[in-house]
């Protein structure tokens, strides 16, 4: 048995470790499902407004100017967590805001946005969850972020709290307005 | 009086399961197609709840997805076109098995080369223990010729 040979199995079990690190670990948090939406055009839709007798396409969020959709719900608790910095987004970061309101009535979403303010620039019913099956939602809130094209550039899971505002999303932001 | 609370209990703790599934939903009306539908929720992963299926699920979105699954089966969709849809959303992490892809050949194919592994792993062994020892040398030749001869003048 030469030297070299001898080592043959040591190699063989650090390689597979490696492998096995390389091609099954990575970074996943496996509560949040990486989204297929990412580089895609923003999924067709047609939704009642709030408050209004209209309804509105996915058309509407292709102004030439980044667009975020938030899906929320008035019996959302992190919703409501996360409401305050979509306020600050709405007022200062120059990007309008489309609230997609999951599972929920006219009425009581109404009385969430007059109790906490109203961020968006537009808010649409998705009584029954069909659009948010489209938008591959698996529960509110989730956040994406739209380019000027029409592109879902990124998609924020959970509720924007903490410091995801300044260390997720605006870095986001920033790359699309660019 | 006993008897007969045991009977209820047992009643109710069989019809309790039944009732947490299908509350408010409707099978299709062509029993085949159900059952193609029904096939197909035990692949699904709920992915609210993730490790179980939708079928086993009682998470809202698990509902709306075995609606989902009615729906497609019922114009017609094949079982591969059901699953297509659902990963056109989800990704692949929606279905509870894993397609075998480029993404997933290590996965799928670890196990073997785990066995390939051990099985080297023996063949060297054993071929260590049964090397031939090495031809002599010339010089250990002549030493051992040596030995012979004056084993042989000795007698």
């Amino acid at each position: 048995m030469t030297g070299i040979s001898r080592f043959i199995p040591v190699a063989v079990v650090i390689a597979m470790i490696v492998l096995f690190f390389t091609m099954m670990g990575g970074d996943r948090n496996p509560q949040e499902i990486k989204s297929v939406l990412i580089d895609k055009p923003v999924p067709s839709f047609s939704l009642p407004m709030l408050g209004m007798d209209k309804t509105i396409t996915e058309a509407v969020l292709i102004t030439g100017k980044p667009v975020l959709v938030n899906f929320f719900a008035s019996w959302c608790a992190p919703c409501r967590a996360e409401h305050e910095n979509l306020m600050k987004i709405g007022a200062s970061y120059g990007v309008s805001i489309v609230g997609i309101a999951y599972k929920d009535t006219p009425e009581k979403a109404q009385v969430f946005l007059n109790e906490l303010g109203n961020p968006y620039s537009l808010v649409l019913m998705d009584q029954d969850g069909r659009a948010a099956i489209d938008w591959g939602v698996t529960g509110v809130p989730e956040t994406f972020l739209i380019d000027s094209k029409g592109i879902i550039h990124y998609r924020h899971w959970g509720p924007i709290i903490g410091d995801s505002l300044e260390k997720r999303l605006l870095p986001r932001l920033q790359e699309i307005s660019g | 009086m006993r008897r007969l609370f045991s009977a209820l209990i047992l009643v109710v703790s069989v019809a309790l399961p039944l009732l947490a599934v299908a509350v408010d939903e409707k099978p299709l009306a062509d029993p085949r197609q159900e059952a193609v539908a029904r096939s197909l929720m035990k692949e699904i992963r709920c992915l609210v709840c993730q490790n179980q299926s939708i079928e086993d699920s009682n998470a809202d979105l698990a509902k709306d997805l075995r609606q989902v699954v009615r729906e497609r089966v019922a114009i017609g969709d094949s079982p591969k076109n059901v699953r297509a849809y659902l990963v056109d959303r989800y990704g692949d992490w929606v279905l509870l098995e894993p397609p075998f892809k480029k993404s997933t050949y290590f996965l799928w194919l670890s196990p073997f080369l785990f066995l390939l592994a051990i099985g080297i792993g023996i063949l060297l062994a054993r071929r260590r223990h049964t090397v031939p020892p090495a031809p002599l040398s010339t010089d250990e030749q002549v030493k051992l010729n040596a030995l012979l001869d004056s084993k042989e003048s000795r007698k």
